[in-house]
């Protein structure tokens, strides 16, 4: 080989590697899955917009004003959020059906916040199997941290469960000889919560000495209380959804029963529960908190909850700041949005679950302050701490530390 | 079309005498959407194959509503109960006991046929309005039953089951959806066939001799009390089956999917496909299904005021539903050909 026709090579060898390099460099700036390209981020979405569960659908409403302010103010990383929200009805079958259209028709990067544990129960192995993330679900079942079988699914809310365990370490600690009374709504909620509160007692499971369900089909609760109160019972752990919640309160006040009262987080909001019991007959009752109260004026010059009230003002002015469904919608698409961000260009389906489960101490602007969000490989469940508050005049007063009560599963 | 079932269409009592010929579509017409049922899925994604299996099951258990209330004149809003029925007894038997799923669906339909044919005993002293309210009570009843506690342990309680989807056979090289829909097309086609050869035998004319006039039918010696429950027992049954269908096909089942609503959904596609018309059960189910979509796509916040508006235009301009559309189809067809 002549030096001429060495150098050629070397030069030829020399433009080669410049050029893989070059396109490999290209390659890792620039990584889409099916949804997702140099303009646009298609995300997924299903929400009761109709049916049982409708006064849910303004979660998929306040997410889908979030995003309008986020692609806004310039996207991600100069990409836009395309958001595409299906009604399932709270029907199983339909949300089957909205998602697959999701996956296999609109074909979206991920499915975001799908609402409801029937229907995320009913597709999550379908979108496991599709490798699709199913992203901070929109229930609090336990279930769902659990990513050794369901690698794609991720919780966002403290589960029901954690939030029993920190009503349990309360009572142990507050009342170690208390009579416990549980009341609870005979589903998956209530069930997995009364499981909670057992774990949490533990060898104290005993402490319990009634456990009385009801059906939401039902008109009126009051035979219910006026039995919790003959069993003698002084805590009582009320695991009811909002109008249960209202009528419990107003019957205990009438039949002058007044154990300590811890109420689930479920029903702790003024609005749709404590306002139509009567402030009156609400005093001193005890829930648990993540997120903060839009209703509130302790958070009315709170820097997170001021950028929470312009959103509402320029981009969702029908949107209700003193729902619990605005202020959730507000926190758990905050938090896409960082996921995403964290993302960068490499914008697959893998790595978003990656990016999910490394959120280190992450405050989203409408959780209470101390509350983070923590996620591992190993810990998909991104919020398990609470504060207990204590319901005194006409607002919640937050007491005691963040306490936290992680649960796997 | 014969002038008997013209003045069903401009004439409106509850249930409509319909006679037999015009419960069913012609050999050509029928022969023809076959084939385009055959062909389709093979240039459709698959999520298109399913939601065009989820109409066919639907349409199913619409028929089964058509031949209780079309064939002998009895209204029964319990039909999400008997599905409900059909779809836990697949998905427990293909889940806690490992039968193969194809042969969970006749025994959903047996269970579902026996239980229709005992709840339709007492209910044979109702009638009209009382029936509708006796099998409405079943509806609401069924998803409390499916959560009760000593029932958990096989129906996974408010949970629900969860059930693995059944892949093609042999080795096909066809996807889970396209197989399942050729599947459930099978089962359509055998239901439908035995259908409408069901009232045409002796049964169905006892059956619409108690629709048309109970006292008539009775002094021609029809077995009443034998044939409504009969009646009863066998839309039972064909509803049971296709929700054994749904739970092999939409791989969930829970106390949720069988609510009240769907009752409803089942009632209404049965109107909107015309009662009575056996071919308008499929239509219905259409209507069901896509409907709703397309009231969403219309107004996200407001999709269930447009679901009832677009209701309500369909029943105000073709009140027999897709009946009166082929009929009028059929009418233009043959002035045409003049």
């Amino acid at each position: 080989m002549t030096t001429h026709a060495k150098l050629r090579l070397a030069a030829v060898a020399a433009a080669l590697v410049a050029l893989v390099a070059a396109s490999g460099t290209a390659l890792a700036q620039k990584k889409y899955d099916t949804g997702a390209s140099d303009t646009e981020i298609k995300i997924g979405n299903i929400m009761p917009y109709s049916g049982p569960a409708s006064a849910y659908g303004v979660i998929g409403k306040t997410e889908e004003a979030y995003f309008k302010k986020i692609n806004a103010e310039g996207g991600i990383n100069g990409r836009k959020i395309n958001f595409v929200s299906y009604d399932d009805a709270y029907s199983p079958p339909k949300a089957v059906e909205q998602v697959r259209k999701l996956v296999e028709s609109d074909e979206v990067l991920a499915v975001f916040n799908p609402l409801g544990t029937p229907s995320n129960t009913a597709i999550q192995k379908y979108l496991n199997s599709k490798k699709t993330p199913q992203l901070f679900v929109a229930t609090g079942a336990t279930k769902w941290n659990d990513p050794k079988n369901f690698p794609w699914t991720m919780g966002w809310q403290p589960s029901y469960q954690s939030e029993a365990q920190i009503y349990a370490k309360y009572v142990l600690k507050e009342k170690p000889d208390a009579k416990i009374a549980v009341f609870y709504q005979n589903d998956d909620f209530g069930k997995d919560y009364l499981k909670g509160l057992k774990d949490g007692l533990g060898a104290k499971a005993s402490m319990i000495i009634i456990e009385e369900s009801y059906e939401t089909a039902e008109p009126s609760i009051d035979s219910h209380i006026v039995k919790l109160k003959a069993s003698g019972a002084d805590v009582l752990v009320n695991i009811s959804t909002p109008k249960f919640a209202a009528q419990s309160i107003k019957k205990m006040s009438e039949i002058d029963w007044k154990p300590m009262h811890l109420l689930t987080n479920v029903s702790a909001s003024v609005g749709s529960v404590i306002k139509p019991a009567g402030f009156e007959n609400a005093q001193g009752i005890i829930s648990a908190a993540y997120a903060k109260d839009g209703a509130d004026p302790q958070w009315d010059n709170d820097p997170g909850m001021k950028k929470f009230f312009a959103f509402l003002e320029k981009y969702f002015p029908e949107g209700n700041k003193i729902d619990g469904s605005v202020v959730y919608g507000y926190g758990v698409a905050q938090t896409l949005v960082k996921v995403l961000q964290m993302c960068g260009d490499d914008l697959t389906r893998a790595n978003v679950m990656k990016q999910a489960a490394s959120l280190r101490d992450f405050e989203p602007d409408t959780l209470l302050p101390g509350v983070k969000i923590n996620t591992s490989a190993t810990d998909f469940a991104p919020i398990s701490q609470l504060q207990l508050m204590r319901f005194k005049g006409e607002k919640w007063e937050l007491f005691g530390d963040i306490m936290s009560g992680d649960v796997t599963n | 079309m014969s002038a008997a079932a013209e003045d069903a269409v401009t004439e409106a009592p509850a249930v409509e005498a319909v006679p037999k010929r015009a419960m069913t579509l012609g050999t050509g017409t029928s022969l023809a959407i076959l084939a385009v049922l055959l062909i389709v899925p093979l240039f459709v994604k698959n999520f298109v194959a399913f939601q065009m299996t989820m109409v066919m099951i639907y349409g199913i258990a619409v028929l089964a509503l058509n031949i209780l209330t079309g064939g002998s004149g009895q209204f029964s809003l319990g039909q999400s109960a008997f599905y409900a029925l059909g779809a836990y007894t697949s998905a427990v038997l293909m889940e806690i006991a490992n039968v193969n799923y194809a042969l969970t669906l006749p025994i959903a339909g047996l269970v579902s046929f026996g239980a229709g044919y005992l709840f339709g005993k007492p209910a044979l002293r109702l009638s009209g309005i009382y029936l509708a309210l006796a099998t409405f009570a079943l509806a609401v009843a069924m998803p409390q039953f499916l959560k009760l506690h000593f029932l958990e342990h096989w129906t996974g309680g408010v949970q629900g089951l969860v059930v693995i989807k059944p892949d093609a056979p042999f080795g096909l090289p066809i996807s889970q959806d396209k197989w399942l829909y050729y599947f459930t097309l099978a089962i359509t086609l055998a239901i439908y066939v035995g259908s409408v050869n069901l009232l045409r035998s002796r049964s169905g004319r006892a059956f619409m001799s108690i629709r048309d006039n109970e006292i008539a039918a009775s002094a021609m010696g029809v077995d009443v009390a034998k044939y409504k429950t009969l009646a009863f027992g066998v839309s039972a049954g064909i509803t049971g089956i296709a929700g054994g269908l749904s739970a092999i096909v939409v791989a969930f089942v829970a106390p949720d999917s069988y609510t009240i609503n769907l009752a409803i959904a089942l009632f209404l596609g049965m109107v909107v496909g015309g009662v009575g018309w056996l071919p308008g059960s499929f239509v219905g189910a259409a209507f069901i299904i896509y409907v709703p979509n397309i009231a969403e796509s219309i107004n996200k916040g407001l999709s269930g005021a447009v679901f009832g508006v677009l209701l309500f235009i369909v029943i105000f301009l073709v009140p027999h539903g897709a009946r009166q559309v082929a009929i009028v189809a059929q009418q233009l067809i043959g002035k045409l050909r003049k």
